[in-house]
């Protein structure tokens, strides 16, 4: 049970392992509370599905989604080590990520529009017939 | 477990790594980046499709099923179960890892067989999800509006608006012999004896029969690409699972035959660790978009 040495060049500081696995367990019991609390307000959902308002299922499905982005945190800082590496090698791998809060709401706002267009006809021409139909009715009304 | 590092260390003044991390670990997260890009595009693609049609397949009537408990409706229990398996295994993971940091061999090789055992559990209910999918049966409306018995592929699905009691009846009387056998058979749930039955009845008989049972419902067809997206997703996950499954073999053996131990140090098990990790991210993700929500 010696601590590990390696002669790495690339490493200038050794990492302090001399922690137990209290931590590990720890963040086991986080995430097993958050995943209940999701099924929980996904169960609600179904057993309410067609009582609540838009409102209601929308906000329950957010909170949703913040606890998974919570699960996600712990996972990489704790279980990936993230959070124990230096800020700049941290920064290289979170500030890309960041690319996903455009990606999801320009993406979504875009289905969300294709559905308002397919269900008003918005956007899409008349035919070429009835354009040409329409304007000889226009013609020959004058 | 993070290292001391002096205050106002100058990373950047040359002569040492600014990440203070290897390149084969550099190299993992970096790879991991881009994997989150890729599984991210497909689920926002998915859920644009989702958000651009009226109607979706309700995840609580698609995983409603557990093995061995027959036709009980049990939402989110089978999804319950296959994540825990995965947090689970990704505890036993880290905890390799940090057996690993203290040159044990014993314990690493204890956990990373946990882990695996993890994976290969999880792979098993995802089988058996896939195959019940496949296979089920469930009453929907096709375009020429008949009756068929529809399992749930890349192709169709049963998922979409229930119909109502008037629709059956109108749809029930254009429906072929052959379907009307099929739907009676689905509500007899395979009793042997009643399957020959069914098949001498004259179609108004069978109508009646279906139309009396309670238990009937029928849908019309479900969103077309719900199995795509669904299939696709998971498959790719399942099979980042199963790799993961190979590379910690891969590992466990490697650990067995000493390898690290002549090496000096565990940092392939920490490699591993990280995909491993990374599998079990990402499920948090696609349980989120496919079962939850």
């Amino acid at each position: 049970m010696s601590a590990q040495h390696f002669e790495n060049p690339e490493i200038t500081f050794q990492p302090d392992h001399s922690g137990g696995t209290g931590k590990i367990w720890k963040i086991f019991w986080v995430l097993s509370v958050l995943t209940i609390i999701e099924l929980a307000l996904g169960y609600f959902l179904y057993a309410k599905h067609g009582e609540l308002s838009y409102a209601t299922v929308l906000s329950t499905k957010c909170v949703i989604g913040i606890l998974t982005i919570a699960k996600a945190y712990y996972i990489v800082s704790v279980f990936m080590h993230l959070g124990d590496e230096v800020r700049n090698f941290i920064m290289t791998i979170v500030v890309p990520l960041i690319l996903f809060v455009w990606f999801i709401i320009a993406f979504l706002s875009d289905g969300t529009s294709w559905k308002n267009l397919r269900n008003t006809r918005g956007g899409s021409r008349p035919a070429e017939t009835e354009q040409v139909e329409k304007a000889a009715a226009e013609h020959s009304a004058h | 477990m993070s290292a001391t590092i002096p205050a106002g260390t100058k990373w950047w003044s040359g002569g040492k790594s600014p990440f203070n991390v290897s390149y084969g670990k550099v190299m993992m997260w970096y790879f991991l980046m881009s994997d989150a890009f890729t599984f991210g595009a497909f689920l926002i693609s998915y859920g644009t499709i989702r958000f651009s049609v009226n109607h979706w397949a309700d995840p609580n009537h698609v995983f409603n099923s557990f093995p061995f408990a027959g036709h009980a409706n049990l939402p989110l229990a089978f999804v319950s179960l296959m994540t825990f398996i995965l947090i689970f295994s990704s505890v036993t993971m880290v905890l390799a890892v940090h057996e690993g940091h203290h040159m044990n061999r014993k314990g690493v090789e204890k956990y990373m067989i946990l882990t695996i055992i993890g994976g290969l559990g999880f792979l098993s209910c995802q089988a058996w999800e896939w195959t019940h999918l496949l296979t089920g049966e469930h009453v929907a409306m096709l375009n020429d509006g008949t009756l068929s018995v529809l399992p749930t592929t890349v192709k169709m699905n049963p998922w979409g608006e229930a119909l109502s009691s008037s629709e059956i009846m109108t749809a029930l009387q254009k429906t072929s012999h052959e379907q009307l056998v099929a739907i009676a058979n689905t509500l007899h749930h395979g009793a042997e004896g009643a399957h020959h039955a069914v098949e001498t009845l004259t179609n108004q008989e069978l109508i009646n029969q279906i139309a009396s049972n309670t238990e009937f419902h029928a849908t019309h067809t479900g969103p077309i690409a719900f199995g795509g997206y669904f299939f696709g997703i998971t498959g790719f996950h399942g099979f980042h699972v199963f790799s993961g499954v190979i590379i910690n073999i891969v590992m466990y053996i490697k650990t067995k035959l000493g390898h690290f131990d002549q090496r000096g140090h565990y940092e392939m098990i920490e490699k591993a660790g990280l995909y491993w990790h990374f599998v079990d991210l990402v499920w948090v993700f696609v349980f989120l978009c496919f079962y939850l929500v």
